[in-house]
């Protein structure tokens, strides 16, 4: 028995639709299957996991603040992707970002004005973008890899910011405890609703996602990309600069990975320390490819991502799960959705071939 | 696929029974955050092991149910509030990075109890706690100073925050009370846990010619090194004998059950309230491991010291002391207050490092 | 002291150098599988159980070696088979990898370990400097080099190695000319985990005998950089490996002597030269050409 795959002459539009469905279907079987097999009811496991987080408003806006930076961060790299540009340093350019937009709040504490935020915010886009544009730069006049530079700088930026706040930055009236000043009110994203944690960062990554939708389905540009993405030569033809695409796709998502980080950094910590990222940019990639690269679809998988976390602490607490499990069902779930994603592209056959006089070789 | 289902059936094979359980309404509910795993073999192994004291002495009046890899950020605060909301009684947040959403969430939930280890940070309902280890490391110092041939000693040091520095210091204060000319080299590692850095540390500063090791991190990487070098080393957070049987002179064991025990205790008897606590070695915050790999003499000076730290006649931080520029910190006899020991960023006289600023 | 440090150098190196390998055979054929890092710790944790449960790390290291490569068929059924995404395949491998090893050694962690015991070479190991450092090395040591030795030989010098090569470059003509492409992509795939398997048992039998989650901490991101570093060519592999060790180990010593650079600048120094020698390597366009497996993460589906 083989399994054999036919290119479909057209995407099937019918499976872009049952693609992610069947493969949560996958998921929350064998999720269920390996609840059971650690002794656990599998349907109060999956309860927990995935309906005990939606049920209480403060765990929504939990959820919006979890979801915001994983969108933010996978928009921007589905235009990477889609455009053939491998940044898989978006932690970096997050950290950069959080570092270039808190230098107002954390070198002028006493600056209390209006403007400050939104400097801070743009601060944080420029230096998301320009760290990203160390990779384009080194791609373009070097033909270095991006894959692995952006990944080499993000354990770069880290230990930078590790290095700022045990030392330049840190709180002077801190007991010497590695972290910045608390920033003025001021230079504080404001949250959305009274009822809960979420505050402006969410409203960015709908806006940003419904901004690159619109690209890539009604502009030149999207067209480029794709173009682009698809074959370089053909978008020689076409007049498009594969040289000019890297920069702008790879410092766009840069852009978009600093203003996460100026955003979590503000809104959701209000200071400066050696932690801020639990690893967005890492887990947005997954995000981008679960949302299959359209800045819609990204919207949806940043909240199912943002959905499992949550809920991998919610079992925790209820039923006693172990938190690598929530790791496992994360790795799952990507693995579905990948082989699922097959069915879009390709006709599948399995083919059962005769064997030497067709003898019962299988069962 | 297959393979991954019998890779699975094998996972949960292994892990055996977790206790999770029917709730009764009637049990107080003490709650913890992990900064790590629980199996992490250090700091948080070492408050998990609290927590099951803590439940064993308290049994059915008490559940503790945890949440671990937390990581510092906005993580932390939705996971305490988590916690709060879910009836806990107390929550206990256990590494410094958890300071601010602490607070944060203390302010929300003024009927719920907190305690935050490590930080400075504290309100009406929310004590901080922490454990004077540097009294342990005074010990290990002196027990160093005698058992060292070359008299250098090497350093594993994870990050230079106070608690380590003050580490450092109290470790050659000890060493130097018995051989002045002590020395003391400091390797940073820069990480709580990574074995591969931390046995690459030890084996730099063994090749640097350091005969006894100590350290600041997590695993127990350091000290099997140490017993394929044939050197003596202390160990940390928990006691490391069975990774160097011949190699461990002594252990700071953290032992936060004593604590965590009082504590609630006081939350049961309705007379919890919130104070800044730093135990040492008379509260049972942390014990020294036995003293094996060593003389009799030696041994009944580390015992010496232990007590004498104990009924509060030596303060490790007691003048004369200099700082490594040479300048005066404390003058004869004078001891140093806690606030001084909490932000302390210098080295004293002797160190042969300069400290990261 | 010198040849202290070396031993030290040999042993931070040898992981980097057996996972770059295999990795370098599994480019070489044209796939890109980043789930180095999910590979190795899986090989770790498996190792480290295999010799606990037996008592033989002996048995251990064959146990990482098939864990390994397990693992990686994943990797190989879903990129290969199922034409998914390679760069997401890969990540998600080492997501799942990760969990998984920590859920398997849950209960291991903080047990005391075997240690795979060194054998000494007669006469060998007994010149002076060279001897303790070539000829007293354990199994895997010796086996890094022989897999340095024989990857060059089945590339550059076996009919086999060429047309792995071939596909590598076109898998178009290649399939053409009769290859067949996917089983030969698939064994390099499994390589691959196998030599990553190894890597990760070295470090939970070697290197630390110990198991903790998550103790692979960024090594099978580096074995990736390292392939490129090396420009696909396996001696480069050694050199480049023992580079990076040295680095990573001199930064150390740069400490204990006291020198007084931030210790974060010397922790981000091996990151550094990473894509200083990256630049320096991929500047030169033809060498790059040359030996750049032009089909590298394509995917490719048979015609009929």
């Amino acid at each position: 028995m083989r399994i054999e795959l036919q290119r479909r002459s057209q995407s099937s539009r019918l499976f872009s639709f049952v693609s992610p469905l069947l493969a949560l279907v996958l998921t929350l079987f064998f999720g269920g299957i390996m609840f059971w097999m650690l002794g656990k009811q599998p349907l109060d496991a999956l309860y927990s996991f995935f309906v005990e987080p939606l049920l209480e408003v403060w765990s929504l806006h939990e959820l919006a603040v979890k979801a915001a930076p994983l969108i933010l961060i996978g928009v921007g790299l589905s235009i990477c992707y889609r455009s053939n540009n491998w940044n898989i340093g978006a932690e970096g350019q997050f950290t950069i970002g959080a570092i270039t937009g808190s230098i107002l709040p954390v070198l002028y504490p006493e600056w209390h004005s209006p403007m400050i935020l939104p400097l801070m915010l743009v601060m944080g886009m420029v230096g998301g973008a320009l760290y990203a544009g160390i990779p384009a730069l080194l791609k373009t006049r070097f033909n270095t890899n991006e894959i692995l530079t952006s990944l080499m700088l993000v354990y770069i930026a880290q230990l930078y910011l590790d290095w700022l706040v045990r030392g330049p930055w840190r709180d002077p009236q801190g007991y010497n405890f590695p972290q910045t000043k608390s920033f003025v009110p001021e230079a504080v994203l404001p949250e959305i609703l009274e009822s809960g944690r979420a505050h402006l960062a969410i409203a960015f990554a709908l806006v940003a996602a419904v901004a690159l939708w619109f690209m890539m389905r009604f502009m030149l540009k999207g067209f480029e990309v794709t173009v682009l993405g698809q074959s370089e030569r053909a978008g020689r033809f076409a007049g498009f600069s594969a040289r000019r695409m890297v920069w702008f796709s790879m410092m766009l998502s840069g852009a978009l990975a600093g203003l996460a980080g100026i955003s979590e950094v503000s809104g959701s910590i209000g200071h400066v320390q050696p932690t801020i990222s639990p690893g967005y940019g890492f887990t947005a990639i997954i995000v981008a490819f679960l949302g299959r690269l359209n800045p819609l679809g990204i919207i949806a998988s940043g909240f199912v991502l943002a959905l499992t976390y949550l809920g991998g602490e919610a079992a925790q607490l209820s039923i006693g799960i172990s938190d690598k499990v929530s790791r496992v069902f994360q790795g799952l779930l990507l693995f579905f959705v990948l082989s699922c994603d097959t069915l879009i592209h390709y006709r599948i056959r399995i083919v059962t071939q005769k064997l030497r006089g067709g003898a019962a070789h299988h069962a | 696929m297959k393979k991954l289902i019998i890779a699975l059936a094998a996972t949960a094979a292994l892990l055996g029974g977790i206790t999770g359980g029917a709730q009764a309404q009637d049990k107080t509910k003490i709650c913890f955050i992990y900064v790590g795993s629980k199996t992490d073999g250090g700091w948080t192994q070492a408050h998990d092991i609290g927590r099951q004291a803590l439940q064993e002495h308290f049994g059915d009046k008490i559940e503790t149910p945890f949440l671990e890899n937390v990581p510092e950020g906005p993580d932390a605060e939705r996971a305490i509030e988590r916690m709060a909301r879910s009836g806990c009684a107390m929550v206990f947040t256990t590494s410094f990075g958890f300071m601010d959403a602490t607070v944060k969430v203390a302010q929300k939930f003024p009927d719920v109890k907190f305690e935050h280890a490590t930080g400075f940070k504290a309100a009406e309902n929310l004590a901080t706690y922490n454990s004077r280890f540097y009294e342990g490391r005074y010990i290990q110092g002196q027990i160093a100073a005698k058992m060292s041939k070359k008299g250098v000693a090497g350093y594993i040091a994870s990050f230079p925050i106070p608690e380590v520095v003050m580490g450092i210091n109290a470790f050659l204060l000890g060493a130097q009370s018995v051989n002045p000319d002590f020395e003391l080299k400091v390797v940073w590692a820069n990480t709580w846990f990574d074995p591969g850095k931390e046995a690459d540390a030890a084996k730099a500063l063994i090749d640097q010619g350091v005969d006894i090791l100590t350290q600041h991190t997590d695993t127990t990487a350091p000290m099997q090194v140490a017993a394929e070098r044939g050197i003596l080393a202390f160990g940390q957070a928990s006691d490391m004998i069975a990774a160097g049987p011949n190699t461990q002179l002594t252990a700071i064991v953290d032992t936060w059950g004593a604590y965590y025990i009082k504590r609630v205790q006081a939350l049961l008897d309705g007379n919890w309230k919130s104070e800044q606590i730093w135990d040492g070695l008379k509260d049972g915050i942390l014990t020294m491991a036995p003293y094996t790999n060593m003389p009799d003499d030696v041994k009944a000076m580390a015992e010496e010291t232990e007590a004498k730290i104990k009924s509060g006649e030596l303060h490790p931080f007691t003048g004369p002391v200099n700082k490594q520029d040479g300048t005066q910190w404390l003058a004869e006899g004078e001891k140093a207050d806690d606030g001084a020991l909490l932000g302390m960023n210098f080295y004293v006289e002797g160190v042969d490092d300069k400290l990261p600023q | 002291m010198l040849e202290a440090i070396l031993l030290t150098v040999i042993t931070a190196a040898t992981p980097l150098v057996i996972a770059a390998l295999g990795e370098l055979v599994t480019e070489r054929s044209g796939v890109l599988n980043l789930g180095v890092e999910g590979m190795m710790i899986m090989g770790a944790v498996v190792a480290f159980v295999a010799t606990q449960t037996t008592g033989s790390p002996y048995i251990g290291v064959v146990a990482g070696i098939t864990a390994g490569a397990a693992f990686s068929l994943l990797f190989g059924f879903l990129t290969l088979t199922l034409v998914a995404n390679q760069v997401a395949t890969g990540l998600a491998l080492t997501i799942l990898g990760l969990g998984l090893s920590g859920q398997i050694g849950e209960s291991y962690v903080g047990q005391p370990g075997i240690k795979l015991q060194p054998i000494n070479i007669p006469i060998l190991g007994d010149i002076p400097f060279l001897g303790p450092l070539l000829f007293r090395q354990d199994l895997i040591f010796y086996l890094s080099i022989a897999l340095v030795i024989g990857i060059h030989w089945f590339l550059f010098r076996s009919r086999t190695g060429l047309k792995m090569r071939a596909i590598g470059d076109n898998h178009s003509s290649a399939h053409a000319l009769g290859i067949n492409v996917i089983r030969t992509r698939y064994l390099a795939v499994m390589f691959g985990g196998a030599c990553s398997g190894l890597a990760g048992a070295q470090l939970s039998l070697v290197y630390t005998p110990q198991w903790v989650e998550n103790m692979a901490a960024g090594r099978g991101w580096i074995a990736l950089a390292l392939v490129v570093f090396a420009s696909w060519r396996p001696l480069r592999v050694l050199a480049g490996g023992y580079l990076f060790g040295a680095v990573t180990i001199g930064q150390l010593h740069a400490q204990a002597f006291g020198i007084g650079i931030p210790s974060q600048f010397l922790s981000a120094l091996p990151y550094v030269a990473t894509i200083v020698v990256l630049i320096i390597i991929s500047h030169n366009r033809r060498t790059t050409l040359i030996n750049t497996p032009a089909s590298l993460g394509k995917p490719f589906v048979p015609e009929r």
